[in-house]
């Protein structure tokens, strides 16, 4: 086996993000992490990837990497800009999306996000984080939503201090009974491996990157982690997918940095 | 009838002390210069409502002018926290009403529409509900299904910076259009800042860009470069070292106050400051030309 090469733990989760994506997917794209994964996919395996931001842009091919969601470069030689109701309403809400990407401070146990407020009291938070912006109806109606999250005890808290965006709830008949037309969090991304919903919407771990271990995993989980019975291993990242992220998307390394 | 004022004087005649302000754009066109002007005429106890608070609500909170943000995604657009909200809610000298993007725009559009609510669908994420009365439920008389409602959200004042329009607010705006519309039906009164005045006739010459009719325009002002350190498609880039340099600089009060003294107090209008600005960092946000091709209405 040949030696993969090395990267930083941003990169990993990047790639192995973009990987998830497939070609035709309409994907409602936020800024940073996801940004990155979603044109890695488009310069490799996923040519007719359709590109939205929640800042109203369809069908964007930003020409550098845009530092905001509502980037100049979104909008040039876009398909389509619309007002941020009729992103909301028309495309995502009508069920024209099929995939959203979402992060937040904490993932629980089922999926649910918290980008809200850190602390058991809302009007007193401890911290108080930006909060949903679309997160909370993307996570509703987009068909696949994955999120992208370093492995992290605090960032896999049994439970969320505070609701922002649905995953299966307290479990997934839960989602099911509520009639969300997304089927919610369907794969969890993050340096140590990949987390999917098992039958009853719990998290469990069923893929890890190479070099990385079960323990690992479950010692930076804030639950009892599960473990698939055939656990996977991803694919070792490729120099390709290393050169498009460093060389094309962000030179500058304002992404690509993070996690050493 | 022109309704052409410098920039001050219509601060001075709409924003009173107390209002509810919404300072429009998503990313896109906002308008720091009226930000800024309400700072330098000291308005107090506003209730500063849009989306996303962005760098102007922050300055503005730091310069006392607020003592209520209603937003739905409180950050510095890619680069993190925003710092002066973010503290001033933590230490309990702030209040706060909150709602997704969605609920938001969709307080804006029942506003602008004239309806008593809007309905939403649920999402199954109900803590912000909870935390918020005036998120509600009823019944939908049709599937008899519970849906949520926003109530509509009339600003006081809109302050709404465009590309161009004539002396009477009939506005052309392209590239991402927000909730600038919406917001521009939704409230009492509308100032609208310019970056050029043009002729009607440069407006008749494409009336499906026109989004903001005169009707709705209590003051108009002509003011280039207004939107910056945020942008206007086609006319210059967003300053995005400025806003790496905010989230420095908001990390103490003291320099935060000191930027406020030199790029606010300290400069009579939006000229000053863009000539301050120096030409380097004019020559970095310059932009070079790509225009739509012309559509053709036709002579009837």
């Amino acid at each position: 086996m040949t030696e993969a090469p090395a990267c930083t733990s941003s990169e990993l989760m990047i790639i192995n993000a973009a990987r998830l994506l497939r070609d035709g997917d309409v994907v409602f794209v936020g800024v940073g992490q996801p940004n990155l994964a979603c044109n890695l996919a488009k310069r490799t395996h996923a040519p007719n990837l359709l590109m939205i931001y929640e800042a109203g842009v369809i069908g964007a091919e930003p020409a550098r990497l845009p530092l905001s969601i509502g980037d100049p470069t979104l909008v040039s030689g876009a398909l389509s800009v619309v007002s941020m109701y009729d992103i909301f309403a028309l495309y995502l809400q009508r069920g024209n999306v099929d995939v959203g990407f979402l992060g937040g401070a904490q993932i629980d146990r089922f999926g649910n996000i918290n980008a809200t407020i850190i602390g058991d009291d809302y009007t007193h938070p401890k911290v108080r984080l930006p909060g949903s912006g679309g997160a909370q109806e993307i996570a509703a109606w987009a068909q696949r939503c994955y999120i992208m999250t370093p492995h992290q005890k605090r960032r896999f808290p049994e439970k969320v201090d505070f609701l922002t965006s649905a995953g299966f709830l307290g479990g997934k008949d839960e989602r099911t009974r509520l009639g969300l037309p997304g089927r919610g969090p369907v794969g969890v991304v993050t340096d140590i491996g990949y987390l999917e919903p098992d039958e009853t919407g719990e998290l469990i771990l069923t893929a890890l990157h190479p070099g990385k271990t079960v323990e690992m995993a479950r010692q930076n989980t804030g639950w009892d982690l599960k473990v698939a019975p055939r656990l996977r291993s991803t694919e070792p990242v490729t120099e390709t997918e290393l050169r498009i992220l460093r060389q094309e998307l962000d030179p500058a390394g304002i992404y690509l940095k993070g996690g050493g | 009838m022109s309704k052409l004022v410098p920039l001050a004087e219509a601060i001075a005649r709409h924003v009173h002390d107390g209002d509810l302000v919404y300072a429009a754009g998503f990313t896109h066109l906002i308008p720091f210069a009226a930000g800024h002007e309400i700072i330098r005429q000291r308005k107090r106890d506003l209730v500063l409502a849009r989306a996303t608070p962005d760098l102007i609500y922050d300055q503005m909170v730091a310069a006392g002018c607020a003592r209520k943000v209603i937003f739905s995604y409180m950050g510095n657009p890619g680069v993190g926290s925003l710092r002066i909200v973010r503290a001033a809610i933590e230490a309990g000298r702030l209040e706060w009403e909150e709602y997704s993007h969605f609920g938001m725009i969709s307080r804006l559009q029942a506003a602008a529409a004239g309806l008593p609510f809007m309905p939403m669908n649920p999402t199954g994420a109900t803590d912000l509900e909870r935390a918020n009365p005036l998120i509600r439920r009823v019944t939908d008389p049709y599937s008899g299904k519970e849906v949520i409602t926003v109530p509509p959200l009339h600003p006081d004042v809109a302050i709404v910076h465009v590309q161009r329009a004539d002396v009477q607010g009939n506005a052309h705006l392209w590239g991402i259009l927000g909730e600038q519309k919406e917001v521009a039906f939704a409230a009492r009164r509308v100032i609208l800042t310019a970056e050029e005045i043009v002729d009607e006739a440069v407006i008749r010459s494409d009336p499906n860009r026109t989004l903001i009719p005169a009707l709705r325009v209590e003051a108009v002002c002509h003011v280039p470069y207004a939107a910056h350190p945020s942008y206007a498609q086609g006319y210059y880039d967003r300053d995005n070292e400025f806003y790496l340099e905010w989230d420095r600089i908001s990390q103490s009060e003291q320099a935060v106050q000191a930027w406020l003294e030199e790029w606010v107090y300290g400069v009579n209008d939006r000229q000053e400051y863009w000539s301050r600005l120096g030409p380097e960092v004019q020559a970095r946000l310059k932009v070079a030309a790509r225009p739509s091709a012309p559509v053709d209405y036709g002579q009837y």
